[in-house]
């Protein structure tokens, strides 16, 4: 492929102005950037040649990644990743907003837990961390309730308890919760320490003052990176393929093993979790608005009102470039 | 009805109260003066055990606060009985520290709702009031961030004011206001004196305090140096120290 990048530094506008009319005051005009159009010509011209590709190289077989987007298989295995990101995510939050609170604790055993339990799962690969637990069965033979090192009332084999579906989930829940316990811990220390002085100094209750207080405020902290959290969740699903579980990645591999029509199929995966991610930066967008009241004056605008705005001034430069002539 | 007995207290080696001795009769208001690190703001923080004192005790209305006593020694209390113990003690901070995510009308009526389990109601009402009073009727949807410093402290001596406290305690309540700003502030700490709320402030404004204090506590080195009616305290000190504050500030 030929590429034309256009690195031209930009040129100083030469402007000789005559010096001010001390009678009229002086219409400004605003400096010229050609070197901007041309790199920016340059970009249009790849991104151009790109799109080309993409539609007449014949190796992509739109055909065949038409064939199987929405075919049953790989809609079913949306549905799978969808739940395993859902499911491990919402666990791991929880445990990870526990741990987060343990590690702020005042007790020192708590603390060092805490902090033990985010060292040891931030520092295993998931996928290790995958392995391990669908050989669980291998490490525990049987977990039972009782009393901590004495007579065990009742008990199950572990073999038939965590299936692969299982293990995945454990493994991306306890993952997940080491990651978010420090993401909530960040979000907690953001919010100024008067405020829970404040809320202390007016009788409010402890939790009422972690709920009503602090967590909406350290939200504001949390959900960007709550955000890019799930996302990587959403993606990294596609490690369980290691456990032959039937989510997207593994699903389109096995077509492909099947037909071996690989770059098709890569597409339709490909399609499919940009799709996803793109629905969760837009919902992340409004939590996000949601949680920002009372932070700024006014509020920014929602894409809608951004958009709403754009046409008004585009028509209205419009009409005043039409009265100008 | 606050009695502050021989209070110590340090941060590791550093000492802030040295056995300070304070009374505060009902109905009257105390100013609290002194140079920066003499321990006025912790004098204040201790009274509603914010900070936890090592030695001596305080008590309102002859109950203690934060201890028990009990055999010759002091059983520090349960959260939740501190808690309870607080509502009877307004706080008016430096920064405000009003809650940014609720409105005006909800900072107010947080603490009498879930503290005090007032119907929802009724405690608007009386946050409306309170509102009235502060002359801030206009602003009870706004949110904090929306209002001027001096606004924001109003609101501020409002929620403390929602719980009907004994005594309200005021950390420097016009330090962090630009100039114009600190006249409206002490109008509504002048206008609560009139009325007969009990108020321990702690400010750098001397002028408020030869107008509104019944008694002039002058602090130095984390021990009370002199207290007395303004006009003593203030025209004819007997400590060197506090000429020498006096002389520096007025």
């Amino acid at each position: 492929m030929e590429l034309t990048t256009g690195t031209a530094t930009p040129l100083p506008a030469t402007a000789h102005a005559d010096p001010p009319d001390a009678s009229a005051t002086p219409k400004v005009v605003p400096a010229r950037h050609p070197a901007r159009w041309i790199a920016a010509l340059a970009v249009l011209v790849v991104v151009a040649q790109f799109a080309h590709g993409l539609v007449t190289n014949p190796v992509w077989e739109w055909n065949v990644f038409s064939q199987y987007v929405l075919s049953q298989t790989i809609v079913h295995a949306v549905g799978v990743t969808l739940e395993l990101t859902v499911c491990a995510q919402m666990a791991g939050f929880l445990l990870g907003t526990v741990l987060a609170f343990m590690r702020l604790s005042r007790s020192p055993v708590l603390r060092t837990v805490a902090w033990a339990y985010v060292w040891v799962f931030r520092s295993i690969p998931m996928i290790v961390q995958l392995v391990f637990w669908f050989n669980l069965g291998a490490l525990y033979r049987q977990l039972g309730l009782g009393i901590p090192f004495g007579p065990v009332f009742w008990s199950f084999a572990t073999n038939g308890l965590v299936g692969s579906i299982g293990a995945a989930l454990i493994g991306l829940s306890l993952h997940q919760a080491a990651y978010a316990a420090e993401v909530v811990r960040s979000g907690l220390l953001a919010v100024d320490h008067g405020q829970l002085e404040a809320a202390a100094a007016l009788g409010i209750p402890r939790a009422r003052q972690i709920r009503r207080i602090v967590l909406p405020q350290a939200m504001r902290a949390i959900l960007p990176t709550a955000g890019n959290e799930i996302i990587g969740l959403l993606k990294g699903t596609s490690v369980v393929y290691v456990m032959a579980i039937g989510e997207l990645f593994y699903q389109v591999q096995v077509v492909y093993g099947r037909t071996g029509q690989v770059i098709p199929l890569l597409m339709v995966a490909t399609a499919w979790y940009v799709l996803l991610t793109s629905a969760l930066s837009i919902v992340q967008h409004y939590v996000e608005r949601r949680f920002a009241r009372g932070a700024d004056r006014t509020p920014p605008p929602t894409p809608a009102q951004r958009v709403r705005r754009l046409v008004r001034d585009v028509r209205q430069t419009a009409l005043t470039t039409g009265d100008g002539k | 009805m606050v009695d502050v007995r021989g209070v110590h207290k340090s941060y590791g080696p550093t000492q802030v109260l040295r056995g300070v001795d304070l009374r505060v009769r009902a109905g009257e208001v105390t100013v609290v003066l002194g140079p920066s690190g003499s321990g006025k703001s912790t004098l204040l923080r201790s009274i509603n055990h914010l900070e936890k004192v090592n030695r001596g005790w305080i008590s309102i209305d002859g109950e203690l606060i934060g201890y028990r006593r009990s055999g010759g020694k002091l059983y520090e209390l349960k959260e939740k009985d501190i808690l309870r113990q607080r509502t009877h003690i307004g706080f008016v901070f430096q920064n405000f520290n009003l809650f940014p995510h609720l409105t005006v009308i909800e900072n107010i009526i947080e603490a009498p709702v879930s503290v005090l389990r007032r119907p929802r109601r009724e405690a608007v009402r009386a946050a409306e009031r309170l509102l009235a009073r502060v002359g801030l009727a206009d602003k009870a949807d706004a949110h904090p961030r929306q209002l001027s410093g001096g606004q924001q402290q109003r609101v501020a001596i409002a929620r403390a004011l929602a719980l009907e406290p004994k005594v309200l305690l005021f950390d420097e309540p016009t330090s962090a206001l630009d100039p114009e700003l600190v006249g409206e502030v002490l109008d509504v700490i002048q206008d609560l004196a009139r009325t007969g709320t009990t108020m321990i402030i702690v400010t750098h404004e001397i002028g408020f305090a030869r107008e509104v204090a019944d008694t002039v506590v002058f602090m130095d080195g984390g021990v009370v140096l002199e207290q007395g009616p303004p006009d003593a305290v203030l025209d004819q000190p007997r400590h060197e120290r506090t000429r020498a504050f006096l002389s520096k500030v007025l």
